[in-house]
């Protein structure tokens, strides 16, 4: 359960981490390319900012990125349940908790002494993120093969609401991934934890 | 048989695009896709032109093809889409091709002849009234455009699985293909052809198919994204021999289903 040698991060987590922000990249800036092809809201992303030059080549991007996004997030939650790490890093995180260590880290008041243990906001930020991805892999099967899962398409609304679920976790993986960079960057050895494990 | 418009120039961007692809040549059309598939693509991941553009292409392609095979495979012929109530219907249903609405082609009704041809028993021409002398049903479901938006619509006609059986068409083949009177062509796959919503459609909200909608005939797949569903429909024809598409050979995913 405790990694050896003073390692932070086993090397299956930092790899499937990579791989899982080249995907998220793809997927998100691709996705970004389809949404402007029919805009559900009365905006548009900026298309320097998106991939695939046109709607073909970013469902290409899309599709075949679709794969590692889902085989590679598969790797990472069977090697966390296996593992043990998901109950011992992350579980449980108290409502209370969560919100006394968010007010610290607020003020700036947050301890970072030891980046083995996760505080109560992390705990909860990363759970969150995790039932993101899982939420937009699954209303993206939707999208993808509407009556082909047909149970799937019913528990989120049919196939236009699908839509909205999938443009929202989007936004809601955004938003986290704007955060988390952000947490980077006021913390950057977290950063050099997640390349070379300690 | 068919009178075409003139194509005008839209000034719309992405018809614009359209009308340039339409009017390459081949070798060209497949540059163009390549350089408009980078842009704004490896350029963002690489920030440079390090990766191969070919092979990235190359590589996307081949992904896409096993995205076609995983689609057959998840594709089962007895999983209904679903239907709606009538009341449900969108008003008016969006106009859809890759031209404008004014350069739709004017079939001629009395001159029209459905060619049938590849591997069937009975390669006999049909006229429209034949085919609307067959057994018609009709059905309300969902289309839904790769794009995104969705629209319900009401289609009637001849099931297709009907009308294979009776021209005899070899159905173990793997491809059923068409060709269209605005020069659009797709295929798709033989167990698709077979499916039980699969319709051979001449009318729409129960008047006969307008030409906007593809007068005489389009064949309606609720199973397909919309590209997969051609209008104007002149010639079917059972092959072995991958038919591709219009939109197909410039990217689009071949099986596109739903």
């Amino acid at each position: 359960m405790n990694e050896v040698g003073g390692s932070i991060h086993p090397i299956w987590l930092r790899a499937t981490h990579w791989l899982n922000a080249l995907a998220v990249l793809i997927m998100v800036t691709s996705g970004w390319r389809i949404y402007n092809a029919s805009p559900l809201f009365d905006f548009k992303f900026a298309k320097d900012l998106t991939l695939g030059g046109w709607l073909g080549g970013a469902i290409l991007w899309h599709f075949a990125a679709m794969w590692l996004l889902a085989a590679n997030g598969l790797v990472y939650l069977l090697c966390n349940v296996a593992s043990g790490r998901l109950m011992h890093k992350f579980l449980p995180p108290s409502p209370r908790a969560v919100l006394a260590d968010l007010l610290a880290a607020l003020r700036a008041r947050l301890t970072h002494a030891d980046p083995r243990q996760y505080n109560a906001v992390q705990r909860a930020a990363y759970l969150f993120v995790i039932a993101d991805a899982v939420l937009l892999v699954l209303s993206g099967a939707v999208l993808w093969k509407s009556v082909q899962f047909p149970l799937l398409r019913e528990l989120l609304g049919g196939y236009e609401s699908a839509r909205r679920v999938h443009f929202f976790a989007m936004a809601a993986m955004v938003a986290f991934v704007t955060v988390h960079l952000a947490m980077v960057a006021l913390v950057p050895r977290t950063l050099l934890a997640m390349i070379r494990g300690r | 048989m068919v009178k075409k418009p003139l194509r005008r120039l839209a000034l719309d961007g992405d018809a614009v695009v359209k009308q340039a692809l339409r009017r390459l040549p081949q070798p060209a059309r497949r540059l163009f896709l390549r350089r408009t598939l980078t842009l704004g693509g490896l350029s963002l991941l690489s920030g440079c032109a390090i990766v191969d553009e070919d092979s990235a292409e190359h590589a996307l392609m081949q992904v896409s093809r096993f995205n076609d095979r995983v689609q057959g495979w998840l594709f089962d012929p007895k999983q209904l889409a679903p239907t709606y109530p009538e009341s449900m219907i969108t008003r008016p249903f969006p106009f859809n091709a890759y031209y404008d609405e004014d350069e739709v082609p004017e079939v001629d009704a009395a001159n029209y002849r459905l060619e049938i041809g590849g591997l069937v028993a009975d390669k006999r021409a049909w006229t429209l009234a034949e085919l609307q002398a067959l057994p018609q049903t009709d059905q309300v479901t969902r289309h839904i455009c790769v794009e995104g938006w969705s629209a319900i619509g009401k289609w009637g006609g001849v099931r297709f699985s009907d009308f294979l059986a009776r021209v005899g068409a070899d159905t173990s083949a793997k491809y059923v293909g068409f060709k269209c009177a605005d020069d659009y062509y797709t295929s798709i796959d033989m167990p698709t052809a077979l499916h039980a919503q699969t319709l051979l459609t001449l009318s729409y909200d129960g008047q006969q198919l307008p030409p906007r909608y593809g007068f005489p005939m389009k064949l309606r797949m609720p199973t397909k994204l919309g590209y997969k569903n051609p209008k104007h429909i002149q010639a079917i024809f059972v092959t072995n021999t991958y038919p591709g598409g219009y939109w197909e050979d410039q990217g689009y995913n071949w099986f596109g289903g739903s």
